[in-house]
This record gives structure tokens, C-alpha cells and sequence, in this order.
């Protein structure tokens, strides 16, 4: 049954992550993603991390995927151009990537790690759920969740500084390299306060 | 089922996103498989944690997760100022600060 269930799983996982790269629309690689993701939910399941699989369907394959699907239906899926800036980068780069797999699997199965082989040790059954989990992020791991929330701060006010509609980007575009601000559209006349960059 | 199988698995993944990487021209599709390849590395890394019978490791995975979850706001961001700009989405096109 578990195997059963992994294998599953893995194919899935496996299907969603060839299907990321190997469709021409932006928005079915997307979808091929949350696939992806789900799969691995479920293995994260197999693995008994039921929070990280929670976490990983609520704020993955939910938040972060809806994030991706807003652009893509902003910015839209353009045809990518064949040229190739690298002779023959196409087929050499399935090779690489046999090549990197080859390597890793080899030092997987090679390696003195003897617990490989095993399923792990038994756990109790509280083993990775949220009480554990949460435990452990605010006893042990106090700093680096503290960091990470400031991590995600400055993420998010770095996103709204880069995306955010600049004033005079009307009239840089259609005047290219004529960016005074006399030659802006409809006499913006008031001077660049520090809120209008937001 | 034997770690050895989620390891292995995560490899695949994670070769899978490099070969994405290697070749796909749009800067979108870059930032998906960059995901498919964190999230190959979480697998690893609850996996392994499986293995010692110890739960620091998927508190790893979750700050991985809150990382990922910041790459991606700030490449989407950068994506809608490039487009904004009316510059072309080709990762070939933008390649003015290559040097």
C-alpha cells in the first residue's frame, strides 16, 4: 500500500515536473507545477511531515501558485524564439542534466550512510506535526523564524518598489533618453516626493 | 519504503529543473523550474530527516519554503517591471549585464 502510494506519487511528481518544462504555455506549466506540488505533499505525507505537507498545499499550492497565475495572465505566454545563442544548447542540456543525475545518484548509493537503506527509525506519533513542529520554530529555532520574518518583509516591500507604477515611466518610454521632468505628460508639476517611488 | 527512494527521487527532480533552466528562454518558466529544483531539495531534506528519526530537518524545509516564497515575489516583481518597461521577456534579449 505504501508503495503503491509512493510510486503514485512519484509519478506524478515526476509527470508535473517534465511538464513545467516541457510546455509552450506559461499557464500549463503553472498548472503542471501544482501538480507537481501535490504529489510532493503526498510524499511528504509518506515521510510523516504532515505540517510540512500542510504548508506546502496551503501556502504553495495555493498562495504561491495564484501569485504566479495573476502575471501570467498580466504579462501573457509568448511563443519563445528557436535561436539559440549556444549551438545545439537543446540537446546538450538533457545530456548535462543525465549527466548531473548520474552523478548524484552515485553518490547517493555510494555513500557509508547505512540508514539509507532503512524506512528510519520508528517515531512516536506526534513525529512532524504542527505542535512539534511549532515547538521546535519557537524554542530552538527562535532567530532564524524571526529572520525569516523579516526575510519576508523586505521581500514583500522589495516587490511593491520593483512593480510598483512609477509616474514618470509614461513618459520615459515614449521619449527614450529624454527622461527631464519639464517633458513629462500632463505637467506633473509637484517635486518627487519620497512616497511617489511606491 | 526506504529513504533511499525519496532521495533518489529528489535527485531526478532537481536534474529536472536544471535541465528546465538550461533550456528555457522564458524568465517565467526560469522561476518555475528554480522551484521544481528548491522543492527537490525539500524533499531531500524531510527525507533525510526521516532517516534520523529527528524533526529539525523539516523545520529546515519550512524556512527553504519561506525563502522560495521571497524569490518568488521578488522575481515576479522583477518580471512586471521588465514587462512594464516594454522590454522583451527572452532571458536572451536581457542579457546587457552579462559583461
Amino acid at each position: 500500500m505504501e508503495a503503491a502510494l509512493f510510486f503514485l506519487a512519484a509519478v506524478g511528481a515526476l509527470g508535473g515536473a517534465v511538464g513545467v518544462i516541457a510546455m509552450r504555455n506559461p499557464f500549463f506549466s503553472v498548472l503542471a507545477l501544482i501538480v507537481h506540488l501535490f504529489a510532493l505533499a503526498v510524499l511528504f505525507l509518506l515521510l510523516t511531515a504532515a505540517f510540512v505537507a500542510a504548508a506546502q498545499v496551503v501556502v504553495y499550492a495555493g498562495a504561491v501558485m495564484v501569485l504566479y497565475v495573476f502575471v501570467v495572465a498580466y504579462v501573457g505566454g509568448g511563443g519563445e524564439s528557436a535561436w539559440e545563442p549556444i549551438p545545439g544548447q537543446r540537446l546538450l542540456a538533457p545530456l548535462i542534466g543525465i549527466a548531473l543525475f548520474v552523478e548524484l545518484s552515485i553518490a547517493v548509493l555510494s555513500s557509508a550512510l547505512l540508514a539509507l537503506g532503512t524506512e528510519g527509525p520508528e517515531v512516536e506519533p506526534g513525529f512532524g506535526d504542527p505542535a512539534a513542529i511549532g515547538t521546535l520554530l519557537l524554542e530552538k529555532f527562535l532567530l532564524p523564524f524571526e529572520a525569516s520574518s523579516i526575510l519576508l518583509l523586505l521581500a514583500a516591500v522589495g516587490a511593491v518598489v520593483l512593480a510598483g507604477r512609477r509616474r514618470e515611466d509614461g513618459g520615459a518610454v515614449t521619449s527614450t533618453g529624454h527622461s527631464a521632468p519639464e517633458a513629462r505628460p500632463e505637467g506633473v508639476t509637484a517635486p518627487p516626493s519620497p512616497g511617489a517611488s511606491l | 519504503m526506504n529513504v533511499e527512494w525519496f532521495i533518489v527521487l529528489s535527485a531526478l527532480l532537481f536534474c529536472t529543473g536544471a535541465v528546465g533552466i538550461l533550456i528555457r528562454r522564458s524568465p517565467l518558466v526560469i522561476l518555475l523550474c528554480l522551484e521544481l529544483m528548491l522543492n527537490a531539495g525539500n524533499l531531500a531534506l524531510v527525507a533525510f530527516s526521516r532517516m534520523v528519526g529527528n524533526q529539525e530537518g523539516q523545520v529546515f524545509a519550512i524556512v527553504v519554503m519561506v525563502v522560495a516564497a521571497c524569490e518568488v515575489v521578488v522575481g515576479l516583481g522583477l518580471i512586471v517591471a521588465i514587462f512594464r518597461r516594454k522590454l522583451p521577456l527572452d532571458i536572451d534579449d536581457l542579457r546587457e549585464l552579462r559583461g
